[in-house]
């Protein structure tokens, strides 16, 4: 079997896809690919597809919500885990996502694991996915309201119940009938 | 128990009715098959050899909730979930009876956020609350011996309301 040499990614996008890279991070041996979300599809695929970067297997998306620092492009990050079978390698590519334009391309036609990643993501992070076949929530129930993992959603704690305080607990408390 | 066997050679015991319902009710509470999370572990556990629920006239957990007569609330209840609990509970014929087992059924628990529903009495009325993390088959146990000894006490005169 003819293996082709291996590619560094940076390098191929630099020269491929000049216009789609916005940054670079390397931390601690980890590469992080820095582009726009409209450049997503584009970008995944060319790392797909291209002989000596195979990165063929989609390990997992992920979204952070940076919310209440503005530091970064966007409120939104949302990373993509990619694993080169055939190289061992693994690469990340890293898309930020504005607060007031929380839509992504979806990359359910690349590869079809998206799908409950991106669901996951919209679920808990209210990011849309342009493309999606079928976005609806995942986890929560469907007529739940809200983005749960957004930072600036409450927590829905309750007072927790001591001796001092049960008696007026109690009386807010709903309690179910037969 | 309250059946006073007459004195002689008759063969006849009396009681009232009361007593004898209560007693056969006490003496088969089939528990509805369900857990929810990890203290359903310890349910299971207690219905198993070790500690053995048959022994409290629990032969058996009933699948269906229309041949179930108690319900054991076995884990953390989330928001999602809730709607199908109150669901079986409805499903289920009279009488019927509920324990909730575990911090996390009777008030929350560590789960003191949004998703957890504090506390399975805000969705169905609980008779028996068992605590833990998870409880032993022990507490479990002196849970249900515990609900045995509220259905003797019933009063036929309840039943009617």
């Amino acid at each position: 079997m003819n293996i082709p040499e291996s590619l560094d990614p940076v390098d191929a996008i630099k020269v491929n896809l000049p216009d789609a890279l916005q940054d670079v991070v390397e931390f601690r041996g980890e590469t992080t690919l820095v582009v726009a979300s409209k450049d997503i599809p584009e970008v995944i695929r060319f790392l797909r597809d291209t002989p000596g970067l195979s990165y063929n297997f989609l390990s997992d998306i992920s979204a952070v919500d940076y919310y209440p620092e503005y530091t970064r492009p966007g409120r939104f990050g949302v990373s993509y885990h990619i694993y080169s079978m055939l190289y061992n390698h693994r690469l990340r590519v890293k898309t930020y996502v504005e607060e007031d334009d929380t839509v992504v391309p979806s990359i359910t036609s690349l590869w079809p694991a998206a799908n409950w990643f991106e669901r996951e993501i919209f679920d808990m992070m209210g990011i849309e996915f342009e493309g999606h076949p079928n976005l609806r929530r995942i986890l929560m129930p469907t007529d739940w309201n809200g983005h749960p993992h957004r930072r600036d959603y409450p927590l829905g704690y309750e007072t927790i119940q001591f001796s001092f305080n049960v008696d007026e607990i109690l009386k807010h408390k709903p309690f179910a009938e037969d | 128990m309250g059946v006073t066997p007459k004195l002689g050679n008759l063969g006849v015991v009396t009681s009232t009715v009361e007593e004898a319902i209560n007693w056969a009710r006490t003496g088969a509470t089939w528990p509805l098959l369900f857990g929810l999370a990890c203290c359903a572990i310890e349910y299971m556990s207690s219905q198993a050899g070790t500690y053995d629920l048959s022994r409290f006239g629990m032969e058996l957990n009933r699948a269906s909730p229309r041949q179930a007569d108690l319900m054991i609330v076995a884990g953390r209840v989330t928001r999602k979930m809730a709607p199908v609990v109150r669901q079986l509970y409805d499903q289920m014929a009279d009488p019927k009876w509920v324990i909730s087992m575990g911090d996390c059924a009777s008030c929350g628990g560590v789960y003191n956020n949004y998703a957890v529903v504090q506390g399975v009495d805000e969705i169905i009325p609980v008779d028996v609350y068992v605590a833990g993390c998870p409880p032993r088959p022990e507490q479990l146990m002196h849970g249900i011996l515990t609900l045995h000894e509220k259905i003797r006490g019933e009063r036929i005169s309840d039943w009617a309301s």
